[in-house]
């Protein structure tokens, strides 16, 4: 019995002890980014970085699955003559699920991998260090650009991404389905309510601070060289995306009403 | 003036059952240079490490011109780093920064200068350290390990610190420059007053920056005295370690 016992209780203190650091973390991260000094610097080019050089990435992953939507929405609804409601399915679909976790994910790769590289790098080559002799916190000069930075620009990503998402399975629908243009046009703009919008918005918040603090932690807290900020980078995207699934259902569910 | 800068009182540390330090106690007199020596990995960059709050010991005191750091955290821990400056052994230059931005930084992010006023003083810095201006706009990737080590040097010096760090200085330099560094070392503590405190395995080095000299010996301070009784120390541990022969109380381990 002991000898099962055991490894149990060492796994379920050791999943302890993790989340208790990551709240503790979390926390610390957040209060900083609300607390002066602020360092504009630092955030604006955080926000070049995460904000602007994503942009083809989620532009592209937009494009190809609102194109693939369409065609595979037309292959169901065809089944049942309901052709007309693609437009519709196509912009909730967009608005409200695919583009925040598409964008999520692929940022995730991008930019988690990136940012936990970086620190966990700074981490072992002692520039940590050097930052606290400086008198200088490395939340409020690390950490909290990137988490602001996250969480602002994830939305704005998520926005332009609804808008190509749209616009491919509108291509689609036109060049290869024979819809007419502005009947789609307006199907799309009737059917579309402000909280499909506006629920995919806040899922990008979210998901901007999970991928950043995510990156943040892992880096933070690596140690031991080139190989411990490999695995840094690995559980950074690796937990990012897990964590932005779970997160996606139960901000789903939130603005879930019949 | 000989009040005392640093005080310690019976430090202990370890890293799980590597007991590093048990027990260092040491004083460094305001205004005089202390050279640290011991064996690689004795735990000489840790001490430094736990003087400036990077480590928590275990157990034990520091004080600092009579005032209790052990335990200090946040906001009141960054107002006493404002008066340490740091080299650190691997120079710890931020990647991220040009060299100027490296130098520059305590001022430019703790004290409000304008960036052309922190270009402009970064310059000095660097020429202070014997390095040319162009190279103020390299990355820190671009230069090589001497140079690195100047850089880390003047951004050290940058903070007009009341006390200044030194994790092997000189090591990695050409004998020349090591001797420049030196020198620099010297200025910093009689021209500008700043308390030194300095680790070396270059007993060359010892010799040109210290007043006293400390041996770290298996966690604690076997000996501590005036340099020029470095060759006649009465001590052991100390003749063995300027001698570098093998045998002796000092063991090697292969
Ligand atoms: N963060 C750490 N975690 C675990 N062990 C550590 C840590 N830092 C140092 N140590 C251990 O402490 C001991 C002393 O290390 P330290 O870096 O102080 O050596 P040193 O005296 O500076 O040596 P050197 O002259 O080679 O620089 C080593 O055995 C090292 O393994
Ligand atoms: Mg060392």
């Amino acid at each position: 019995m002991i000898p099962i016992l055991t490894p149990l209780g060492r796994t379920f203190l050791s999943f302890l002890q993790i989340t208790g650091r990551l709240v503790i973390f979390t926390g610390r991260a957040l209060s900083h980014c609300v607390r002066p000094p602020f360092y504009p610097r630092l955030i604006a080019r955080q926000m070049i970085e995460i904000g602007y050089y994503s942009l083809p990435v989620v532009g592209l992953t937009a494009i190809f699955t609102g194109m693939v939507l369409a065609l595979q929405s037309y292959t169901g609804f065809a089944r049942f003559s309901a052709e007309s409601a693609i437009p519709n399915v196509v912009v909730v679909s967009i608005t409200r699920e695919l583009g925040p976790v598409l964008a999520g994910l692929m940022v995730a790769g991008r930019i988690g991998a990136a940012i936990a590289a970086e620190i966990g790098t700074m981490r072992v080559t002692e520039q940590i260090d050097a930052l606290k002799t400086l008198a200088t916190n490395p939340f409020k000069y690390l950490i909290a650009p990137r988490l602001i930075a996250g969480m602002t620009m994830l939305p704005i990503l998520v926005l332009i991404a609804d808008i190509i998402g749209v616009f491919g399975g509108y291509l689609v629908s036109i060049y290869s389905l024979g819809f007419n243009p502005s009947s789609y046009i307006n199907n799309t703009m009737d059917f579309l309510h402000a909280q499909d919008v506006i629920s995919g918005l806040v899922k990008a918040a979210v998901f901007g601070m999970l991928v950043t603090l995510m990156g943040c932690y892992h880096g933070y807290h690596s140690r031991g060289g080139a190989q411990g900020v490999g695995r840094a980078t690995t559980n950074a995207v690796v937990s990012a995306s897990i964590l932005i699934l779970c997160a996606n259902y139960i901000v789903t569910g939130l603005f879930f009403d019949r | 003036m000989s009040s005392t800068a640093i005080e310690i009182r019976d430090l202990h540390i370890s890293f799980g059952s590597n007991h590093v330090l048990r027990g260092v106690n040491l004083d460094v007199p305001s205004g005089s240079s202390l050279v640290v020596i011991g064996g690689s990995g004795s735990g000489k960059s840790v001490l430094l490490k736990c003087i400036l709050g990077i480590l928590q010991p275990d157990s034990g005191t520091i004080h600092i011109n009579g005032e209790e750091i052990t335990g200090l955290y946040g906001r009141h821990l960054d107002n006493f780093r404002t008066r340490f400056g740091m080299l650190f052994q691997g120079s710890a230059l931020f990647d991220s920064l040009p060299v100027w931005e490296n130098v520059a930084f305590y001022p430019l992010h703790n004290q409000g200068m304008s960036r052309k006023k922190a270009h402009e003083l970064s310059l000095r810095y660097l020429a202070n350290v014997g390095l040319d201006a162009d190279i103020a706009e390299f990355y820190p990737a671009e230069l090589s390990g001497g140079m690195r080590k100047r850089v880390g040097l003047a951004r050290a010096i940058a903070t007009e610190p009341d006390i200044i760090f030194f994790d092997e200085p000189t090591t990695g330099l050409d004998p020349i420059m090591g001797d420049m560094i030196d020198q620099l070392i010297r200025k910093c503590i009689i021209e500008y007053g700043f308390t030194g405190l300095t680790i070396t395995h270059d007993m060359a080095s010892v010799r040109r920056i210290s007043d006293e000299v400390a041996l770290l010996y298996e966690g604690r301070i076997v000996w501590k005295g005036a340099t020029d009784k470095l060759d006649h120390p009465d001590n052991p541990y100390v003749e063995q370690f300027v001698t570098g022969h093998t045998e002796g109380p000092i063991q090697v381990q292969f």
